[in-house]
C-alpha cells in the first residue's frame, strides 16, 4: 500500500511540471508582454507611467530574460516564496486575490460533491434492483435531461423563476445585508439559505452521470455467478445485494472525485457568472477578458493542482478499498 | 398438420425456414440497423437529428429572415402565436394562415416601450413568399422563402426579437449551422488524434503506451473550461470569423481526444491477441493491413457509438464558451452567441423567449446522447 501510494505520488510531480508549463504558456499567449500591457492601460487612463515601477517590474519578472528563464523566475517564485505575482487589474498580488475566494469554492465544490452522492446513491440503487419499472424510467429520463441541460440554463432559470415568482434574487451567497457583516450564526444561516442554489445547479450533469453509472455497473453485477450461488445458499436479498454486489458497485463512486472536481471547477466559471458568485470562476473569467494574464495562469495552475490532488486522494482510497487496483498497478 | 410453407427439414444442411435464412445471410450492416431499431429513443433520435441538419442544410429557405435582418421598431418583440383559420365576410371559418400584429405602448412615467399583441391587425402568412435574397445550400441564389409574410416589411416574429429587433426564430435557424457542425469538425479532429495515438498505444504497448496514457491522464486532469477560456482568450481579437471558429473547434478538440484514444487503445488491446489478427499477421500481412483491413473494421461500430456520444459534449462547450463571450462572436450566429443575450436576469425577465436557443441545444443533444446509446448497444452482440 506504501509502495502504491509513493508510487502515485512520485507520478504527480510529471504531471504538475506539465500543468505550471501550459498555465505559463496561457500567460505567455496573448500578444506583448506583462508590462506593454500595464504601459497601454496606464497611457490610454492619461495617468502617467512611473519608470520605477516599470523598471522593477522588468526586474521582477525578468522581462528581458529569455522565455525558459521566466518561467524559472515565475515558478521558484511559486514554490519558494508563495509569490504569484501581481494582478495589475486589481494591483494587488494574485495570493491576496485567489485566497479570498479560495475557500468559498471549494465550500460549494464539496458540498456539491456531498450532494451528488447522497442523491445519486438510492436512486442509482433503485433504478437497477427494479430495472425497467415506472422508477427506474423516470430516473433514468431525468438522468438524461439533466446531462443535456447547460447548467447555466438550470441557473437563469432558477433566477428567473425566484424573480418572477418570489420577488426575490437567488444570486451570491449572502444577502445584500449580511455580505460584509462578520461572521455570525445569522450569516451562516443566511449562507446556507442560499447555497442550495448553486449546489443544485452544479450537481444536476454529475448526480446524472453517477446515477447511470452506478446503474450499469449493478445490473452487471447483478447477474453474476456469485449473486446467483448468494441467492442459492439462502442469503436474504436485500443483506445479500448490500454485502456483494454493491460493494463492487461503489468503486466509480470514489473514483468520482476524480473527474468530479474538473467538472465542477469547470461549472463554476459559467455558473459562478450567472449567479454572481464569490468564487474564483467569477475572478478568472474577468481576469481571462482583460488579459491579466498572471493572476488567470495563477487560477489555472492552483485550480488544476487542487483537481490533480483530488485525483491522488481518490486513486489512494480506491486501492484501499479494492485490492484489484492495488495489485494491479504496483 | 402443418400447412405452412415450410417444408421438411431433408437434412441436407440448407437453411429451409425463409425467415431464418433472411437472418444468416444478412449483411453485418443489415443486423446492426435490426438491433438499432430496438432501442425506441434511439430511432427518435435519429429522426429528430436528421430533421436538424436537413435545418442546417436549408436553413436560408427554411428561415423567413436572413440573420443579419433587424428592425429596431421592434424592440423586444413577443412572440406571435400562428393562427391557420380565419372568418371572412360571410362569417365562413376559412383556412387563412396568419399572425396578429403588435400595438406600441409607451409607460406614461419611464417613457419605456413595449409591444404587445393587438388581434385587430392580422398579418397573412403564406407558403413560399418572397422575401430577402440568400444562397440556397451556399451557392444557389435565391428569394424563396418556405413560409413567411406575404408583405416582408410587416411583422413576423414567431418566437420574439431580441435587442435590436433581429427574428429570433430565424436566428435559431441560422444558428444551426455553426452549432451542429463546431461538434462534427471538431470530433472529426478529435477522431484523427484520438484513432492514431490510441491505436499506436494499444497497437504496440510497451514505453509508447506508457507515455502515451501519462499524456491522456494529463489532459484529463486539467478542468477543461479554464484550459479553453484560456486559449480562447488569447486568439487574437482581429481574427475573422472564419479563424475564429476553426480555432474554437481545434480548442474543443485538443480537449476531446482522450476519451477516443482510450476507447481505441481498450479494443486494440483486446483484440490484439485474437487468433483472427494472429491468423492475419502469421499470413504474412504487412502491419500496415493488419491494422486497417482487420482490426480497426472490427470495431468501426464502436468508433461511431463513441463520436456519436462526443458530439454532445462539444456541443454544449462551445454554447458555454460562446455564452461567457470567449468562443464565437457576433456576427457569426451560434445557439451560444444568441443566449449572450439572455445573461441578464432583468432581460430574462423582460423577454423570456431570449431562452429559446436552450431548448434547440438540449433537443440536440438529447438526440445525439440517444442515437449514441443506440448505436453502442446496436455494436454489443454480447448484450442479451
Amino acid at each position: 500500500m506504501l509502495a502504491f501510494i509513493l508510487k502515485r505520488i512520485l507520478w504527480m510531480i510529471p504531471t504538475l511540471i506539465a500543468i505550471s508549463i501550459v498555465a505559463f504558456i496561457i500567460i505567455q499567449l496573448p500578444p506583448g508582454d506583462y508590462l506593454t500591457t500595464v504601459i497601454a492601460e496606464l497611457t490610454n487612463q492619461g495617468g502617467r507611467v512611473d519608470p520605477e515601477q516599470v523598471l522593477a517590474l522588468r526586474e521582477r519578472y525578468g522581462l528581458d530574460q529569455p522565455i525558459w528563464v521566466q518561467y524559472f523566475t515565475w515558478i521558484s517564485g511559486i514554490v519558494l516564496r508563495g509569490d504569484f505575482g501581481q494582478s495589475f487589474e486589481w494591483d494587488r498580488p494574485v495570493t491576496a486575490l485567489v485566497m479570498a475566494r479560495l475557500p468559498m469554492t471549494m465550500l460549494i465544490s464539496i458540498g456539491t460533491l456531498f450532494v451528488t452522492w447522497v442523491v445519486a446513491f438510492p436512486i442509482g440503487l433503485y433504478s437497477a434492483v427494479r430495472q425497467y419499472s415506472a422508477g427506474d424510467y423516470i430516473a433514468t429520463t431525468i438522468g438524461f435531461i439533466g446531462l443535456a441541460v447547460p447548467n447555466f440554463m438550470i441557473a437563469l432559470v432558477l433566477m428567473y423563476i425566484g424573480f418572477e415568482y418570489f420577488g426575490q434574487s437567488v444570486g451570491g451567497l449572502h444577502s445584500p445585508q449580511y455580505v460584509d457583516a462578520p461572521w455570525s450564526f445569522a450569516k451562516f444561516l443566511d449562507l446556507l439559505a442560499h447555497l442550495w442554489v448553486p449546489i443544485i445547479v452544479l450537481g444536476a450533469a454529475g448526480t446524472a452521470a453517477l446515477i447511470r453509472i452506478l446503474r450499469a455497473n449493478l445490473l452487471d453485477e447483478l447477474h453474476k455467478p456469485y449473486v446467483v450461488a448468494a441467492r442459492a445458499r439462502g442469503v436474504p436479498e436485500r443483506v445479500m445485494l448490500v454485502k456483494y454486489p454493491l460493494r463492487v458497485a461503489l468503486n466509480p463512486f470514489v473514483s468520482t472525485i476524480g473527474w468530479i472536481l474538473p467538472m465542477l471547477i469547470s461549472g463554476d466559471i459559467v455558473v459562478g457568472r450567472v449567479l454572481s458568485l464569490p468564487t474564483t470562476g467569477p475572478l478568472l473569467l474577468n481576469a481571462l477578458i482583460s488579459q491579466d494574464m498572471y493572476l488567470a495562469g495563477s487560477i489555472i495552475l492552483i485550480v488544476s493542482v487542487l483537481t490533480v490532488i483530488g485525483t491522488l486522494i481518490s486513486d489512494i482510497l480506491l486501492a484501499w478499498l479494492d485490492p484489484r487496483v492495488r495489485l494491479n498497478s504496483v | 398438420m402443418s400447412t405452412t410453407d415450410t417444408t421438411i427439414d431433408t437434412g441436407t444442411g440448407e437453411i429451409v425456414d425463409p425467415r431464418l435464412a433472411a437472418w444468416a445471410d444478412a449483411p453485418p450492416s443489415v443486423l446492426f440497423w435490426r438491433a438499432f431499431r430496438k432501442h425506441k429513443l434511439a430511432v427518435v433520435g435519429l429522426v429528430v437529428l436528421s430533421f436538424i441538419y436537413l435545418v442546417a442544410l436549408l436553413a436560408g429557405f427554411i428561415a423567413p429572415r436572413q440573420s443579419e435582418w433587424f428592425n429596431v421598431d421592434y424592440t423586444y418583440a413577443p412572440p406571435q402565436a400562428l393562427h391557420f383559420f380565419d372568418t371572412d365576410e360571410a362569417e365562413n371559418t376559412v383556412f387563412r394562415p396568419h399572425v396578429y400584429g403588435y400595438a406600441l405602448e409607451v409607460d406614461p412615467n419611464t417613457y419605456e416601450i413595449t409591444h404587445t399583441i393587438d388581434p385587430e391587425q392580422k398579418i397573412p402568412l403564406g407558403l413560399f413568399v418572397k422575401g430577402d435574397g440568400y444562397k440556397l445550400l451556399g451557392f444557389i441564389p435565391a428569394d424563396i422563402h418556405l413560409f413567411g409574410p406575404l408583405d416582408p416589411d410587416q411583422p413576423f416574429y414567431l418566437l420574439g426579437a431580441d435587442k435590436t429587433g433581429h427574428d429570433l426564430f430565424s436566428r435559431i435557424i441560422h444558428g444551426t449551422r455553426v452549432s451542429m457542425t463546431v461538434g462534427l469538425i471538431g470530433v472529426a479532429l478529435a477522431f484523427a488524434l484520438g484513432v492514431t495515438l490510441g491505436g499506436i498505444s494499444g497497437y504496440f504497448g510497451g514505453v509508447v503506451d506508457t507515455v502515451i496514457q501519462r499524456i491522456v491522464e494529463f489532459f484529463m486532469s486539467i478542468p477543461t473550461l479554464p484550459l479553453w477560456l484560456g486559449l480562447a482568450a488569447a486568439l487574437p481579437t482581429n481574427w475573422d470569423p472564419l479563424q475564429r471558429y476553426f480555432a474554437i473547434t481545434v480548442i474543443l478538440a485538443i480537449m476531446a481526444w482522450t476519451d477516443l484514444a482510450r476507447v481505441v487503445r481498450g479494443r486494440f488491446i483486446s483484440l490484439r491477441n485474437e487468433e483472427f489478427i494472429i491468423a492475419a499477421r502469421l499470413d504474412g500481412n504487412s502491419r500496415k493491413r493488419v491494422i486497417f483491413r482487420h482490426l480497426l473494421p472490427s470495431f468501426t461500430s464502436h468508433l461511431v457509438a463513441s463520436l456519436t456520444l462526443s458530439i454532445p459534449g462539444m456541443i454544449l462547450a462551445e454554447t458555454a464558451l460562446s455564452f461567457l463571450g470567449l468562443g464565437l462572436q457576433p456576427p457569426i450566429v451560434s445557439w451560444g452567441v444568441l443566449l449572450q443575450d439572455a445573461q441578464n436576469i432583468r432581460t430574462v425577465a423582460t423577454a423570456p423567449w431570449l431562452l429559446l436557443p436552450a431548448v434547440a441545444v438540449v433537443l440536440a443533444v438529447l438526440s445525439l446522447n440517444f442515437v449514441g446509446d443506440g448505436l453502442r448497444d446496436a455494436a454489443d452482440p454480447y448484450k442479451q
